[in-house]
């Protein structure tokens, strides 16, 4: 074990520009499977015939392949049927697909803790499906959903490093860069980057700790 | 054609597919035994009344569930050996696994022990069971509603994230499919093989899980 040798100058610059990447790739595909997951969600909520059904369909197969697959199948495969992906966004694209379909699971489960006689009373004082769905369903529901989906987001943000297998410079490609430097740096490296993922999901779980405290 | 679907790529490379599919099972039940023994001595770390190994326990599942799971494989894989203890791709990948999913199993198992009311502990001590017996009789038969679940649902995590040791050439099915991919220039087939060996074990598990789910919560009514 190299400490210092590891944690030169250069060395912990090129680790916090890999961080820098892998927070560009969370942040996106945490907004982009938001989107993804509420539309899938409310529509699998909504009971809509065939549809809702194909939407559940899609969503248990994705939920249950594993995320390293998908996001293989998004740099390896789709070329060959025309799409082409840089690592970054087969990245982004494969994370948004498996964490959407996570969260459409979230945002259903949110939409079916809303008592049904609640509804039914928007309903015959007048209120529209939509105006029941934005001034009564959605305020508890949303309510509800945030611990489970700021912990869907910590995984997502772990998850990123499943990105190495398709060579994304992301913190863990770079941690098995210095590696490949010197087999004493990566023990320091492998702290620096645990430390580094620690404190911000560290600080995003006591978030959704709070907020759980609020809505119980 | 490389974006054509072609069977036979599955009977002519079975051996492959069977071996990397046999790996992906064995570490993932590995993982699970693993995972759940150190599970267990976790939870009850965490609930114990000594201070020091609360602590342990707490730091344990807030560090591990806070960092990736690729670094916890990363340690065994590339960390140990620059110690001196080389260890084989498949080995770290399981030690990896196994260190991983044991801190959610620990919270699984405490959140059920604590579901318990405090009260029916103390009436059973004070009926005169033995702590012994209050957990056999008492405790353990009503947390398991909440536990059996949720160790499903980690068995389920840990079949999809068996899918790791491909990174660190583990010989399980991911890796295999690497491999049959550069002879068959087909991904396509092969990575919808691989897909299919995989929701051949997810799904019937998620199926199981939500019926245990569903059961218990109608046994609560």
């Amino acid at each position: 074990m190299d400490f210092i040798g590891a944690y030169s100058l250069p060395n912990v610059k090129f680790l916090l520009e890999g961080f820098l990447v892998t927070i560009e790739v969370a942040v996106l595909s945490i907004v982009f499977s938001f989107v993804l997951g509420t539309v899938l969600g409310t529509l699998r909520y909504a009971k809509i015939p065939v549809l809702s059904r194909i939407v559940a369909a899609i969503v248990d197969i994705i939920r249950n392949l594993p995320l390293l697959l998908i996001i293989f199948f998004m740099y390896i495969v789709l070329p060959q049927l025309g799409i082409k992906m840089s690592p970054f966004w087969a990245t982004v694209v494969g994370l948004t697909l498996f964490e959407g379909a996570m969260i459409s699971e979230i945002v259903r489960g949110g939409l079916n803790s809303v008592d049904r006689g609640q509804i039914e009373a928007a309903r015959s004082s007048g209120l529209s499906y939509m105006q029941t769905l934005r001034h009564i369903i959605l305020p508890q529901a949303l309510r509800r959903m945030v611990p489970p989906l700021v912990s869907q987001f910590i995984s997502l943000l772990k998850d990123t490093s499943l990105a190495v297998i398709i060579s994304l410079p992301e913190l863990m490609h770079n941690v098995q860069i210095l590696q490949g430097h010197s087999p004493n740096y990566v023990i320091p490296a492998l702290i620096f980057a645990a430390a580094l993922y620690f404190i911000v999901n560290y600080i995003l779980s006591i978030i959704a700790r709070r907020l759980e405290a609020k809505t119980l | 054609m490389p974006g054509k679907f072609d069977i036979h790529v599955l009977f002519n490379h079975w051996d492959r597919f069977a071996e990397g599919f046999i790996h992906t099972i064995e570490a993932s039940v590995l993982a699970l035994i693993g995972s759940f023994v150190l599970g267990v001595i976790i939870a009850v770390m965490r609930i114990s009344p000594i201070r020091v190994l609360n602590v342990i326990g707490t730091v344990y599942v807030e560090f591990i569930r806070n960092i990736p799971l690729l670094l916890v494989v990363f340690f065994f894989f590339l960390g140990i050996p620059s110690l001196g203890l080389p260890l084989d791709g498949f080995t770290s990948g399981t030690l990896g696994l196994m260190v991983y999913t044991a801190s959610f199993i620990a919270e699984a198992i405490r959140a059920g022990i604590q579901s318990v009311p405090a009260g029916q502990t103390e009436a059973a001590r004070a009926t005169g069971l033995s702590y012994i017996q209050t957990m056999l009789h008492i405790v353990l038969p009503q947390a398991i509603k909440i536990v059996l679940p949720a160790i499903g649902n980690q068995f389920i995590n840990l079949v999809k994230n068996s899918s790791i040791l491909a990174v660190v050439t583990g010989m399980d099915l991911m890796y295999y499919a690497d491999l049959i991919n550069s002879d068959t220039f087909l991904p396509l087939t092969v990575y919808t093989i691989v897909a299919v060996f995989y929701l051949v074990l997810t799904l019937p598990l998620s199926f199981a899980v939500h019926y245990m789910e569903r059961r218990f919560r109608s046994a609560d009514r």
